[in-house]
């Protein structure tokens, strides 16, 4: 599309920026496992809003980001990151019309995806669990998605990006 | 600028032609990136860079962890700041006592090193340095540190706090790095009991509070409250500093190895200031 005018990019980096925050930020040991998966969740709201802008190849510049942040194999988070953005690249057109409940769950199933990839990739590593506590991330990342979404949605509004 | 509302959504079905091919190739972008990471470990150059531009975001995050220890710090009672100055000195004595029988027994333990012909054990130096982040995965083990490349940080350096070992340094980057856990599922040292020499390599288990001794036969001389302390074998860890305790043994007579579970001296969730150790080999390799 030629001609279009870029607007308001740099919104889109910091909320990113933030997202690598809160994904860092020291949370109590009972807490540990189900810490959503916020650079998920700005990644799938992006997508759905600005997909000519923000999709697969943002997910995995950022998801190298998040590896080397977490100190994980090279690829892990890439690779989920990716999966989710192709994801919401498929679904777009329809979450934009669900309510925020769909939505939800979608984002439920989307994050769950994501967890079962980072987890087959710790798996060739060595590290795999047993139990299926690494799905927690899942719930809570839906839980909070009504949130986020409000949240980027006001900034996006009020600074136009697009 | 000025767009009205709904115009910002631009659906594209132009652009969704090339969805396979874009997946593709991410695809395989990443399959190279895993198989060149975990197959050929070769990203150690990509890694440290990238360290060193995320590293800040750890930094950030232990702001409100450094601000509350600062207010702590500066908002205490003169009664306090007394205790606890009175409760210093006395340790300080305490050690300064313990450290002049150390001199002197150091000083016969190296005459008789030279007596048997073997190499004097040196003093490792240390360096202080400040936990500034933890792994967010709660399946890997790992610590960011506000050391890095500057202060002559590298791969490999045993971590260590006032009970114990921590683990090694995996990832340098300019001003931080990062540390491999010994609880850590993917980290295994070389060990023996302290009581009697007898070696062994404890493995960690991805748990907190445990690390388990593989490959000890049933009939090992080892008991649950043995101190197991790094043996030097692989040349990684220099010998000595205290691992873990043995907590549990099963001795299974279907089994050829005993299962052997230990716990971890050092602090390892706990500790904030921790000391990466300069071992002497590795001064002398360098």
């Amino acid at each position: 599309m030629a001609g279009r005018e870029q607007h308001g990019v740099w919104v889109i980096g910091l909320t990113f920026l933030v997202a690598f925050l809160l994904a860092v930020i020291t949370l109590p040991q009972w807490l540990l496992w189900a810490r959503p998966e916020w650079l998920a969740l700005v990644l799938i709201y992006w997508t759905i809003a600005l997909p000519h802008r923000v999709g697969i190849f943002t997910g995995l510049i950022v998801g190298v980001l998040l590896d080397s942040v977490e100190g994980a194999i090279f690829g892990q988070n890439a690779f989920s990151l990716m999966v989710v953005a192709m994801l919401s690249l498929v679904l777009y057109q329809r979450l934009r019309v669900f309510n925020v409940l769909q939505q939800a769950g979608t984002v439920f199933i989307l994050v769950g995806i994501n967890q079962l990839i980072c987890q087959w990739v710790q798996n060739l590593q060595g590290r795999g669990i047993d139990s299926l506590l690494f799905l927690l991330p899942a719930f809570s990342s839906a839980l909070m998605w009504p949130v986020v979404l409000q949240v980027l949605r006001s900034l996006r509004r009020h600074y136009r990006v697009s | 600028m000025g767009w009205p509302l709904g115009v910002s959504i631009k659906p594209l079905f132009t652009e969704e032609s090339s969805l396979g091919l874009r997946s593709a190739f991410a695809v395989l972008v990443v399959v190279g990136l895993i198989s060149a990471d975990l197959r050929f470990n070769s990203l150690a150059t990509t890694r440290s860079v990238l360290d060193t531009v995320t590293a800040p975001i750890y930094w950030v995050a232990d702001i409100p962890t450094r601000a509350m220890e600062w207010s702590n710090k500066n908002i205490q009672s003169r009664s306090q700041l007394l205790d606890e100055n009175e409760k210093l000195t006395r340790a300080n004595l305490v050690q300064d006592g313990l450290s002049a029988q150390m001199a002197a027994l150091r000083a016969e333990n190296v005459r008789l090193r030279s007596l048997l012909n073997s190499a004097a054990i040196l003093q490792d130096d240390v360096l202080v340095a400040e936990l500034i982040g933890v792994s967010p995965d709660p399946m890997s083990h790992q610590l960011v540190l506000n050391k890095g490349a500057n202060d002559n940080v590298y791969i490999g350096q045993p971590l260590i706090d006032a009970d114990g070992l921590l683990g090694q340094v995996v990832v340098v980057g300019g001003y931080s790095s990062k540390v491999l856990l010994i609880t850590d599922a993917t980290h295994s040292i070389p060990v023996q009991v302290n009581r009697n020499g007898v070696r062994a390599i404890a493995e960690g288990t991805g748990a907190l509070g445990t690390l388990e001794v593989h490959h000890v036969a049933a009939t090992t001389d080892i008991e649950e409250g043995d101190l197991l302390v790094t043996s030097g074998l692989g040349g990684r860890f220099p010998v000595g500093y205290p691992v873990a305790v043995v907590s549990k043994i099963v001795r299974d007579p279907g089994q050829s190895f005993a299962t052997v579970e230990a716990q971890p001296s050092a602090a390892l969730d706990r500790s904030r200031y921790v000391l990466l150790v300069f071992t002497s080999q590795s001064s002398a390799a360098e």
